[in-house]
């Protein structure tokens, strides 16, 4: 690695560093827009104990899901949970931890921590069992709830494009929490489609500037569709 | 007679103005897409990331990257965009969506609502239907009025653990049009054929009756 390029070549050098115990940022909604090569090398690790902040853990042998059965993640940081049987086992066998955190509380929380925001107010889970404990404040008569911001050790993310300095596109809805996983995390590892050079991608088209990104992997992709719907 | 999932969406999209922004959640709500009035231009808002989202994609045209809060795979209109996920909920926790409906197991004269978990249930989460009911102004809740066993679902208080506290001011039942300030139930118009008291029983809360209830036309 030289300069400001940040191309790895293999999976063991994407994610060298990640040990037992750590917290990992995962950028993906369901199925869509997740980092498919780098779950793989993580369950090939075997790290364990891990805490996993990511909207869903994946379904049964996809995605996330392939850490549940190698028992890899201790707890998950998440807004919804309910697409796999494992998952429900190992939550009721104690094995596993789960945090359930309102979507758009999420999102700011991965959101604020990449900005140096510490916590933030929010009105969201105000009166329900998420506001319980949190310290509240009113603003102009309303009464908000404070939130903690929060950074992973390394973030996992899937991309579209990206530049060999780590400028990021991403396609369509395989954005959702990908950009704000970027700026989350300690290490942040992009996989994606396609890796062009510096100037390939129309500068005011770049989503997540390279800046956020230490490391970037040509990946190949499945992806699996969770719910296939269509019309005839 | 009760009115079908499809009457009740139908009712909702009565509430529709042209030129609204609107969230749409899953289920019976999901269904209000289909009465949207042709000379009507209204932007769906997905929460994964998508500001004008489409029918499902004939099976030719179905692309992973283009799903909805559902899951499903979706297309996108002309004049869409898309963002991520801090993007679409400060739309919604900012106030900028017109108009959200969303379903619910139970709602109460203080006007919360609990819709995301029945204790001794495995609970699968709340998605992003907290963040919907505390950032929108205008919400209507689509639900049935009362249990199998005739247990109303207006209560005076929610038992179930809450979604949102006091946010709730409009619900469209299978018997009724409800609409929730001032401590109280006001009942706006009926189902066709379900009489005033059918309603009245059914509704645990105190509930305001006018003298004449209009029953909806379909």
């Amino acid at each position: 690695m030289a300069g400001l390029n940040k191309v790895v070549t293999s999976y063991d050098e994407a994610l060298a560093g990640l040990t037992d115990g750590m917290t990992i940022i995962a950028g993906g909604f369901g199925l869509c827009g997740i980092p498919e090569g780098l779950i793989a090398q993580i369950k090939k690790m075997g790290t364990r104990q891990l805490t996993v902040v990511s909207n869903n853990c994946g379904v049964d042998g996809f995605g996330l899901g392939i850490l549940l059965e190698n028992h890899q993640i201790k707890k998950m940081i998440s807004s919804y949970v309910g697409e796999n049987a494992l998952f429900e086992k190992q939550l009721l066998s104690g094995e596993l931890e789960v945090e359930l955190t309102p979507q758009g509380t999420l999102a700011e929380k991965m959101r604020a921590g990449g900005a140096g925001i510490p916590a933030f107010y929010t009105a969201t889970g105000y009166g329900t069992p998420i506001g319980e404990g949190k310290e509240v404040r009113i603003f102009n008569g309303r009464p908000y709830i404070l939130e903690e911001a929060i950074r992973g050790d390394f973030a996992i993310v899937k991309g579209w494009k990206a530049d060999t300095y780590g400028n990021v596109i991403y396609r369509h809805t395989a954005m959702n929490f990908n950009p704000m996983a970027t700026t989350a995390g300690k290490i942040t590892v992009v996989e994606v489609e396609e890796i062009v050079a510096p100037g390939e991608l129309p500068m005011d088209h770049v989503h997540t500037p390279g800046i956020y990104v230490d490391r970037v992997i040509q990946g190949t992709f499945e992806k699996r569709i969770e719910r296939l719907t269509t019309q005839a | 007679m009760t009115l079908s999932r499809e009457q009740i969406a139908q009712r909702v999209a009565r509430e529709l103005q042209d030129g609204f922004y609107v969230n749409l959640g899953i289920g019976i709500p999901t269904l209000v897409a289909n009465y949207i009035p042709a000379d009507m231009e209204v932007m769906l808002q997905s929460e994964n990331g998508l500001l004008g989202m489409g029918p499902f994609p004939h099976p030719n045209a179905v692309d992973p990257d283009m799903i909805n809060a559902g899951k499903q795979t979706v297309t996108a209109v002309t004049g869409a965009s898309i963002f991520s996920s801090a993007e679409s909920f400060a739309m919604i926790r900012g106030g900028h969506v017109d108009l959200t409906v969303l379903g619910a197991f139970e709602v109460d004269i203080e006007g919360n609502i609990a819709s995301w978990m029945i204790p001794g249930k495995l609970v699968k989460g709340m998605g992003g239907a907290m963040d919907l009911v505390a950032g929108a102004e205008n919400i209507i809740v689509t639900m049935t009025h009362a249990s199998k066993d005739g247990e109303s679902k207006l209560l005076n208080r929610c038992n179930l653990p809450l979604t949102g506290a006091g946010c709730i001011k409009k619900v469209v039942t299978d018997l009724a049009y409800v609409e929730i300030h001032d401590g109280k139930f006001w009942l706006i118009e009926r189902a066709p054929g379900v009489s005033v008291d059918t309603i009245v029983k059914l509704t645990e809360g105190p509930i305001v009756v006018p003298e004449v209830v209009p029953e909806m036309q379909f």
